[in-house]
């Protein structure tokens, strides 16, 4: 139903759809994302106001390796629809989509900080839960669960004050 | 943690004699329960701006999660969010039953929603018991505390433990409500009842706490959605989503309940808000108890639940299917489900997706307070450093949940 109407309003920009236990699902390219999540947002019979989630999934042995997911909701219309953008392991950038909804700028740091992907045009995109000098993206399927990392030596505030990364 | 790129740029003091002061609050301080910095710039005591700090109490859930299989799973999601286990064991599960294509017995439906209301009612008392202690309202603290225990009492009776239930199985439950459940319920609303309408006069019309709490922490309408705040955070807004009434799950749609309103969206109507919500899920259950279906509460798939204990210690095909059960894991077919729950603090979603083996391919929580901190910045800057505390308060940071 929902995809009948992204496909013809979309048409070739929508790459895949799907509609499995009672969830809709489409795909997209990376290069007008942020159009289509900006038409998803503002116009009538669509109407995604509300960001429910944005995560990624590595799929190790696929090619393009990753996959985002974002989880828009209108609380208008009272439909859901996953979107998803795969990404190539060397090429990992999508648009930032902090423009058309507030909340994806922490989710967005989040998925930064797990999976190494770079969402272009992110006003502020740095780590959230991990500290600074923690190597690697936990949540990378070739990052081991029991890896240990150095503990991070303790530094004296008052002969290395905190201040702001470059 | 690095500061913002913003934090470098030069801002003036109202008055130019003076200079910006910054000031870091936490990561553990006394007037904020949980593990939190606040990074501020301050103008006297006005906050300029603030950036904060999570992450404290990360512990990896998600990885944790992909290295067992999914029944192993039940135990980290208890210790999300810590004051309401119940509801995140029945998000998970539910998540699960739905990759799966299982339908769980009716009787299983009622009992997990009564048990996720009794969940809800205690995590709102932590919550507006530990928001009200930081200004000062100290006899309502002790109040709630203990009329929180007669909840804990109810879910000891049926899970085993206080906190840390576990209780929840994909297709069913390891318990299922005690003979005298329903006394003990009756029992239990008439002193939580009591509570209520104490702390109620002890606080609604009180001078101080009014001043504290009305109109700070004020988010408007527009900002909550975008930011992407749910439950009391939102509804306080004026916005009428609760995932009960919205996307339906268990059997919330027999049920007879209000979703309650703010208006203004600041800190009086959250509490209020949560305050009015505990009505509504006393009501809830009662509605739950009085139509309670009999009948097993768990499904007897074999491919999904555990063979009875007498099968396994007596026969070698219970012995098998167990073995298999408990080394392999279910099996669950491959894709991917989302699926939501009305949380304490508001839509907690499990994303999973599984590749066909007896292990999670990916679990994905989506957090409630992660919403909510991330836009505290939103609601402080040009308020007062003490501000900081009732609006914390308000949006109800569980660090399990926010940090995963």
């Amino acid at each position: 139903m929902l995809i009948e109407k992204l496909k013809q309003r979309f048409g070739a920009e929508i790459l895949g759809a799907e509609d499995a236990r009672g969830e809709e699902t489409i795909s997209i390219g990376r290069d007008h994302a942020y159009d289509i999540f900006r038409a998803l947002r503002d116009e009538v019979g669509f109407e995604f106001n509300f960001l429910t989630d944005l995560t990624a999934v590595d799929w190790l042995e696929r090619k393009p390796r990753y996959d985002v997911v974002y989880h828009l909701n209108s609380l208008t219309l009272g439909h859901r629809l996953r979107v998803k953008i795969a990404v190539e392991a060397g090429d990992l950038w999508v648009p930032s989509v902090v423009g058309n909804w507030g909340a994806a700028d922490w989710l967005e740091r989040e998925c930064f900080d797990m999976f190494g992907i770079d969402f272009r045009g992110h006003p502020d995109l740095r780590r959230i839960l991990m500290y600074d000098s923690f190597e690697g993206h936990p949540l990378r399927k070739d990052y081991l669960y029991n890896k240990r990392q150095p503990i991070v030596p303790e530094i004296d505030p008052i002969v290395n004050p905190i201040r702001p990364s470059k | 943690m690095a500061l913002p790129a913003r934090w470098k740029e030069k801002i003036v003091p109202s008055d130019p004699s003076d200079e910006i002061m910054e000031l870091q609050m936490g990561p553990s301080h006394p007037a904020s329960h949980g593990t939190i910095k606040f990074n501020l710039k301050l103008d006297g005591e006005r906050i300029v701006d603030c950036d904060v700090e999570v992450g404290y109490l990360h512990r990896g859930f998600e990885k944790m999660c992909e290295q067992g299989t999914w029944t192993q799973c039940f135990p980290y999601t208890d210790r999300l969010n810590y004051a309401s286990p119940c509801i995140n064991n029945v998000g998970f599960a539910l998540a699960v039953e739905r990759l799966l294509g299982i339908e769980t017995t009716e009787r299983c439906k009622y009992v997990r929603m009564i048990m996720s209301e009794v969940a809800r009612i205690a995590d709102h008392m932590t919550c507006l018991g530990a928001a009200s202690s930081e200004v000062g309202a100290a006899t309502v603290f002790m109040y709630l505390l203990e009329a929180r225990e007669f909840l804990y009492d109810l879910i000891e009776a049926v899970t085993g433990a206080r906190l840390t239930v576990t209780w929840c199985r994909v297709g069913g439950m390891t318990h299922d409500l005690p003979a005298d459940f329903a006394d003990r319920v009756k029992a239990s609303f008439v002193r939580i009842d009591q509570v209520l309408s104490d702390c109620d006069k002890l606080l609604s019309r009180n001078r101080v706490f009014i001043d504290r709490m009305s109109g700070v922490g004020i988010l408007p309408k527009e900002d909550a959605i975008s930011y992407g705040l749910t439950g009391p955070l939102l509804r306080a807004a004026g916005v009428s989503y609760d995932v009960r009434k919205a996307h339906p799950y268990l059997v919330y749609d027999r049920m007879d309940f209000e979703v309650p309103l703010g208006e203004r969206g600041d800190n009086y109507d959250r509490f209020n808000v949560r305050f009015r919500e505990m009505h509504q899920s006393k009501r809830i259950i009662e509605q739950a108890l009085a139509s309670l279906p009999d009948g097993p509460v768990s499904i007897t798939d074999p491919k999904v639940m555990l063979p009875p204990k007498e099968q396994v210690y007596n026969s070698i095909e219970g012995l098998m299917n167990h073995f298999k059960l408990i080394m392999e894991g279910i099996h669950v077919p491959p894709g991917e489900v989302y699926q939501a729950v009305e949380g304490g603090n508001g839509e907690l979603g499990f994303y999973v997706v599984s590749d066909g083996s007896g292990r999670p391919y990916r679990v994905r929580v989506r957090p409630p307070c992660f919403m909510g901190m991330g836009a505290l910045n939103k609601m402080l800057v040009g308020r007062m450093i003490a501000d900081i505390i009732t609006t914390f308060g308000m949006i109800n940071m569980i660090g399990g949940e926010c940090d995963r």
